[in-house]
């Protein structure tokens, strides 16, 4: 029998760690991430959660720890934010080269200086080109669902990679809201037991982590690659079986109100449900614009986004994290994904949220005006960084 | 003596995990060090690797040298790594979806244990997982070029603090890496040298054995890093130990003891004048460190009760 409870968003991640029964947590605690570790080391305490929790001293070490983890043939589990990411930063890098099903709940936090433990993309996007899947989440059901869709995305023996399920520091991960929790016995049915081709097993011996020279370094990164893209076919079929067994469907690029919207607004994460009410308040008022939300980050769905957006006019794009320099980073990439078609939106990209700061439904409104007008000067190309003081 | 040596060598299996064919240099105290730690564990281990020379020569795609199930994932890591592995071990186990209590031995040079991963070899023996640490110490970073670390000797010339007009090398002295495991209140400490092959792999059984974390801190001597004829490894390690500067010595739960006692300390110039590293030394500045081996040796026999 399903449950409804009321939940916070990081005990709906540790819970989904519960019932997918991992047997390994390494984890250090960082701001806004602590409330999920603390929810597994609790269900350990008690007995609910047959695992071994390893209370490591740095982040570089839960991920290290991790490593050897999921090496062993253990489903292993971490949690991490902002800083502790960019810590362990190089063990994430080898978690995929060495395709290892690590399944890893991020709390999007901003990046140091000026410290910020509030949340933003910037730690996301540090770490966009590690190889891992990217799956962003906008509510505690979806924080819940989509770990366990992670683990058996990561798992699956056709992409064996690891997968980070990126929920919004604060913003997401410490909002209570009502979260339906299946049986157990449907999570095992969804999700059974792993078992890894190659573990570290004397048995069986392998080598893991070689030196490559230059004449094999480019085919075994090539093979990383295309496991990758290959994978988003798995990410189909898992979101296709899980709508069937549990009823909530998941796409990788999802939209609200785009039939027939001239106007689209692209959004990744939690703020995406306030930028439905703006769509709603504009839709009232006669304006036709929709929502585009990006569900998977990594790999890129292209032609799904494609589909997604090829009708509008324009395209104005939020990113909350600042590529210096450079346009946001959300926004380049989908310029790029854009630029061959001969039928294509104008793209207006905007940054925003910037460590914790909130967009209103207003301000998600303001910004669409603002977007059409530029669009409609020409002014394509810029930089603006949203509602910033004077 | 000699009779005695080629006899004994017969007690030792001939099965190797570690295989010849490797890529290290001629000479190479470390892979001589690995081959006899391979040789006490046998087959049944998981064997963690930091980034170093013994990483480097052993697994150059396709090929490996490793006949146990072997990982090598970055500098720092190797005693989390293995903790890792461990902690799975326990859970699977635990499960029943596992059956293989192995052995879990991590090693890393002393760049990897003296500087880079001591806080993550702090982290693992604090937590007191079940595996050995093995330290290879050649005193420098040799993968690189022979760089400095804080395992180099005072007086060592090396790339990054070389000798000079008005520069003798290392300025500083060796950390006492040993005495930093034993701070940590773990069950096995132990140092050893591949040139008392019979003392190592005792060692080395000894700290698998143990419940809990051990430590064993081995003289790995580099004749490319420290400037020698390749065919002097193994007498410059005996040296190394007969001049006492590098003791064979156990901390067995806290109590230490000598492994092997010379009946007089050789002068260290004996040790130091074979090497390049340390030719450009003034007659001071081995002074200087007679006195300071002789106080430290002293030091050691205290707490070895002698």
């Amino acid at each position: 029998m399903e449950r409804r409870v009321a939940f916070e968003s990081s005990f709906a991640i540790a819970e989904a760690a519960r019932m997918a029964d991992i047997d390994v947590c390494a984890a250090y605690p960082i701001t806004p991430q602590t409330h999920i570790v603390e929810r597994i080391a609790q269900l350990v305490a008690d007995g609910e959660l047959d695992a071994n929790y390893v209370p490591v001293e740095s982040e570089h070490s839960a991920m290290s720890s991790c490593l050897g983890s999921s090496a062993a043939g253990a489903r292993t589990f971490i949690a991490t934010a902002g800083q502790g990411l960019e810590l362990m930063h190089e063990a994430v890098y080898v978690a995929s080269g060495m395709r290892l099903p690590i399944v890893m709940a991020v709390c999007n936090r901003a990046l140091s200086v000026p410290l910020s433990i509030w949340g933003d993309h910037s730690d996301v996007m540090a770490v966009r080109d590690t190889g891992w899947i990217q799956i962003f989440v906008e509510n505690a059901q979806q924080a819940f669902d989509l770990t366990l869709c992670a683990f058996h995305i990561a798992e699956d023996p056709g992409v064996l990679l690891p997968t980070m399920v990126h929920i919004d520091g604060f913003h997401l991960s410490h909002v209570i809201e009502p979260v339906l929790l299946p049986d157990q016995e449907e999570v095992n049915k969804f999700l059974p037991r792993y078992h890894h081709p190659f573990v570290l097993d004397p048995n069986n011996p392998v080598t893991m982590g070689d030196f490559a020279t230059p004449a094999l370094y480019t085919e075994t990164k090539v093979g990383q690659d295309t496991a990758l893209r290959n994978s988003l076919k798995v990410i189909l079929r898992v979101f296709q079986k899980f709508g069937e067994e549990f009823g909530r469907d998941y796409s990788p690029v999802e939209t609200y109100k785009t039939e027939g919207a001239d106007i689209l607004l692209l959004t990744m994460g939690s703020f995406s449900e306030v930028a439905m009410e703006a769509v709603d308040g504009l839709r009232e008022a006669g304006e036709k614009v929709g929502l585009v939300r990006l569900r998977l980050w990594r790999p890129f769905p292209f032609e799904q986004f494609r589909q997604a957006v090829s009708r509008a006019r324009l395209l104005i794009v939020l990113d909350r994290a600042l590529s210096f320099g450079g346009p946001g980073p959300v926004c380049s990439e989908i310029q790029a994904a854009l630029y061959h078609l001969k039928e294509r939106p104008e793209v207006i990209g905007f940054i925003g949220g910037l460590g914790g700061r909130d967009i209103s439904v207003n301000g998600f409104q303001d910004m669409i005006h603002q977007g059409i007008d530029k669009a409609e000067q020409g002014k394509f190309g810029e930089v603006e960084v949203f509602d910033v003081r004077e | 003596m000699e009779a005695v040596n080629l006899y004994a060598s017969r007690l030792v299996t001939r099965r190797q995990s570690f295989t010849p064919g490797h890529r290290a240099c001629s000479g190479c105290g470390e892979a001589l060090a690995v081959k006899l730690v391979m040789k006490a564990l046998g087959r049944d281990v998981i064997v963690v690797m930091a980034t170093g020379c013994m990483e480097v020569i052993s697994t150059q795609l396709p090929y490996t040298a490793w006949e146990v199930p072997w990982i090598h994932t970055l500098f720092e890591n190797a005693a989390t790594v293995a903790t890792g592995i461990e902690s799975a071990r326990k859970a699977l186990l635990r499960k029943g979806t596992h059956l293989s209590k192995a052995k879990i031995v991590a090693m890393g040079g002393d760049g990897a244990t003296f500087d880079i991963g001591t806080g993550a070899l702090s982290g693992a023996f604090e937590r007191g997982h079940d595996f050995l640490y093995v330290c290879l110490d050649n005193e420098a970073y040799m993968n690189t070029g022979i760089q400095r670390s804080s395992a180099t000797p005072f007086g060592a010339s090396t790339t990054t603090q070389p000798a000079g007009k008005v520069s003798f090398g290392q300025s500083t002295w060796k950390k006492n890496m040993p005495a930093i495991a034993v701070a940590h209140d773990i069950p096995y400490v132990a140092t050893a040298c591949h040139s008392y092959p019979f003392d190592l792999m005792n060692k080395v059984k000894k700290a698998v054995a143990v419940e809990g974390p051990s430590y064993l801190h081995i003289f790995a001597v580099c004749p490319t890093g420290w400037r020698i004829p390749t065919d002097m490894t193994i007498k410059l390690g005996r040296l190394a130990v007969e001049t006492g500067v590098f003791p064979l010595y156990e901390v067995d739960n806290g109590k230490y003891s000598l492994s092997y006692e010379p009946p007089e300390l050789r002068p260290v110039m004996d040790y130091l004048k074979p090497q390049g590293r340390f030719r450009h030394l003034t007659p001071e500045l081995v002074d200087k460190i007679q006195q300071r081996v002789s106080r430290e040796y002293a030091r050691l026999m205290g707490k070895c009760g002698k």
